[in-house]
């Protein structure tokens, strides 16, 4: 499905943000990254899209399916995004334009690649609307981005996203802007949604318990490196870099922090 | 003084020129070459403002140098507005190096003294009203493609730019349903304050006697014209110089009222 061979990112200064990264992602598969501010995760997503901001420039190889996301022609590249790879971004405000209703936002995808137009587009922006949980589709498709909570914004950016079935999901940070609450609902709606679809996932976070919670194969990335990648499980029970085991010891701390207030 | 109390302000003094000159197309007190009144007569009686020197009836005169001023206003600002949203567009998405060149390009153009450009093209194609419009609109040009050219980079780096992208919508669409929408309320700040700019200079042009030429009656060259007179009948300077400010301070004033809104939608 998506396989990232030696990628190495690099700025025009030549300095390399990431380095050497490998890694794949099978069908249905829901792969981690994780890593902290600056250690080149959202830059290697964006490098999965093949929309690297410019001046940055890849090496290396990814591909989504049979096609290269960093070499050859870009029109071979916009057919992929939206139906083969689609993604969702760490702050909901920016990721909806706030001049345009959630709805047409919504429909944008899906009138490019399901060719759907009127009552039919309208249905489907409704069902999308549907899927993530919103209530209410009729106000919130005709609802600007400002008037909606953070929650229903992210709602309205998975829907957008995931309207038009795509095979892989990049979520990047996608719960980390918001209330730990609504935190929790999101994870259980991605989790539901990339089950029922099955939809691969590359879920990018910093935070080991939200990555805990969807990821299963995991990978830690340190200062544009893969240091160390392992299932969920075995990394949290048996971290063998001395930097996973700094996460995994500050979040134990944190817990340790609940459970002493709760005795 | 709260924001809304700057646009209408600025509104109600724009929209009086604006009937003004609406209402000049209908009817007006005299016709414009009519000199019956005799020279410099002072206001009152038939000629409410009183007439030039030579004899012609004032508020006539200001009533037209209303269309003039006006008319300068919306062909500047369609120049510069269709021509800058252009260029700065273009700039906004050229590869690194070309948009480098275009910003210097712009910035010697900003450089440059509006008035001083539109003097030099003036000069080169003789002074008509046609020309100075376009004078100023050039100029305003360069303005309004910088201003264009950076807000345009702004929304590119947004992550719904990005969105629409890997939604696989294509660059045209993505211009005309996100970028536009998005730099139009500063743009349509930026134009109201050009406009302002605008009538001064071309007041400024025809005060020199390089805008609208005679007989038309424009506000700078009736000011120019009633220098020599200043003293004996004010009333021809102060005339088309209240006119003028009003006109300017009302665009400004919108402007400003504008920029106040958008600023608080932003936040």
């Amino acid at each position: 499905m998506l396989t990232v061979d030696r990628l190495t990112i690099r700025n025009r200064a030549g300095r390399a943000l990431v380095e050497d990264v490998s890694f794949s992602v099978g069908p249905g598969d829901r792969a981690g990254l994780i890593g902290e501010s600056g250690s080149g995760k959202s830059l290697t997503a964006l490098a999965v899209i093949g929309l690297l901001p410019p001046g940055l420039t890849a090496t290396g190889e990814v591909r989504l399916g049979d096609t290269s996301m960093i070499k050859g022609q870009e029109k071979l590249r916009t057919r992929v995004r939206g139906k083969v790879v689609a993604t969702v971004f760490q702050e909901p405000l920016t990721a909806l334009d706030p001049l345009m209703p959630a709805g047409r936002q919504i429909a944008e995808p899906i009138r490019r690649f399901r060719s759907l137009r009127g009552t039919a587009l309208r249905d489907a922006v409704h069902a999308a609307l549907d899927e993530v949980r919103l209530t209410d589709t009729d106000r919130i498709a005709r609802s600007y981005p400002h008037e909606l909570s953070g929650g229903q914004r992210q709602r309205v950016a998975i829907a957008m996203a995931l309207a038009c079935r795509p095979q892989l999901l990049v979520a990047d940070e996608p719960t980390t802007a918001l209330d730990v609450t609504v935190q929790a609902e999101i994870l259980d709606l991605l989790d539901r949604l990339v089950d029922t679809h099955g939809t691969a996932l590359l879920f990018i976070t910093h935070d080991l318990p939200v990555a805990a919670r969807v990821a299963r194969h995991t990978h830690v990335l340190r200062e544009g490196r893969i240091v160390e990648s392992a299932p969920i499980a075995d990394l949290l029970a048996r971290p063998a870099h001395p930097y996973t085991r700094t996460l995994v010891d500050s979040a134990r701390r944190f817990d340790a922090a609940l459970g002493r207030h709760l005795s | 003084m709260s924001k809304r109390l700057h646009l209408y302000i600025g509104l109600v003094l724009v929209l009086i020129v604006a009937g003004a000159v609406l209402v000049s197309y209908l009817w007006l007190p005299f016709a414009p070459d009519d000199t019956s009144g005799g020279r410099l007569a002072p206001p009152g009686g038939d000629h409410l403002l009183g007439t030039d020197k030579l004899g012609r009836d004032l508020l006539t005169q200001l009533l037209i140098g209303g269309r003039i001023a006006l008319g300068t206003a919306l062909g500047a600002v369609a120049v510069g507005g269709v021509l800058g949203l252009g260029a700065g567009l273009l700039a906004g998405f050229a590869t690194r190096w070309l948009d480098d060149a275009a910003a210097v390009v712009l910035d010697i153009l900003i450089a440059f003294p509006t008035l001083l450009l539109a003097m030099l093209i003036v000069a080169g194609t003789g002074a008509s009203l046609g020309t100075a419009i376009l004078a100023i609109g050039l100029a305003m040009a360069a303005i309004v493609a910088r201003l264009v050219r950076v807000l345009v980079k702004q929304v590119l780096g947004r992550d719904y730019i990005t969105a629409a992208r890997v939604a696989g919508v294509s660059w045209p669409r993505i211009v005309l349903s996100h970028v536009l929408p998005n730099i139009a309320p500063v743009l349509l700040v930026n134009l109201a304050l050009q406009a302002g700019l605008a009538v001064l200079a071309e007041a400024s042009l025809s005060y020199l006697g390089l805008g609208t030429p005679p007989p038309n009656a424009s506000w700078g060259r009736m000011l120019f014209e009633a220098q020599a007179t200043v003293l004996t009948s004010p009333v021809a300077a102060i005339a088309p110089g209240l006119a003028l400010v009003t006109l300017v301070i009302g665009m400004n004033l919108t402007a400003d009222g504008l920029r106040l809104g958008v600023s608080d939608a932003d936040r």
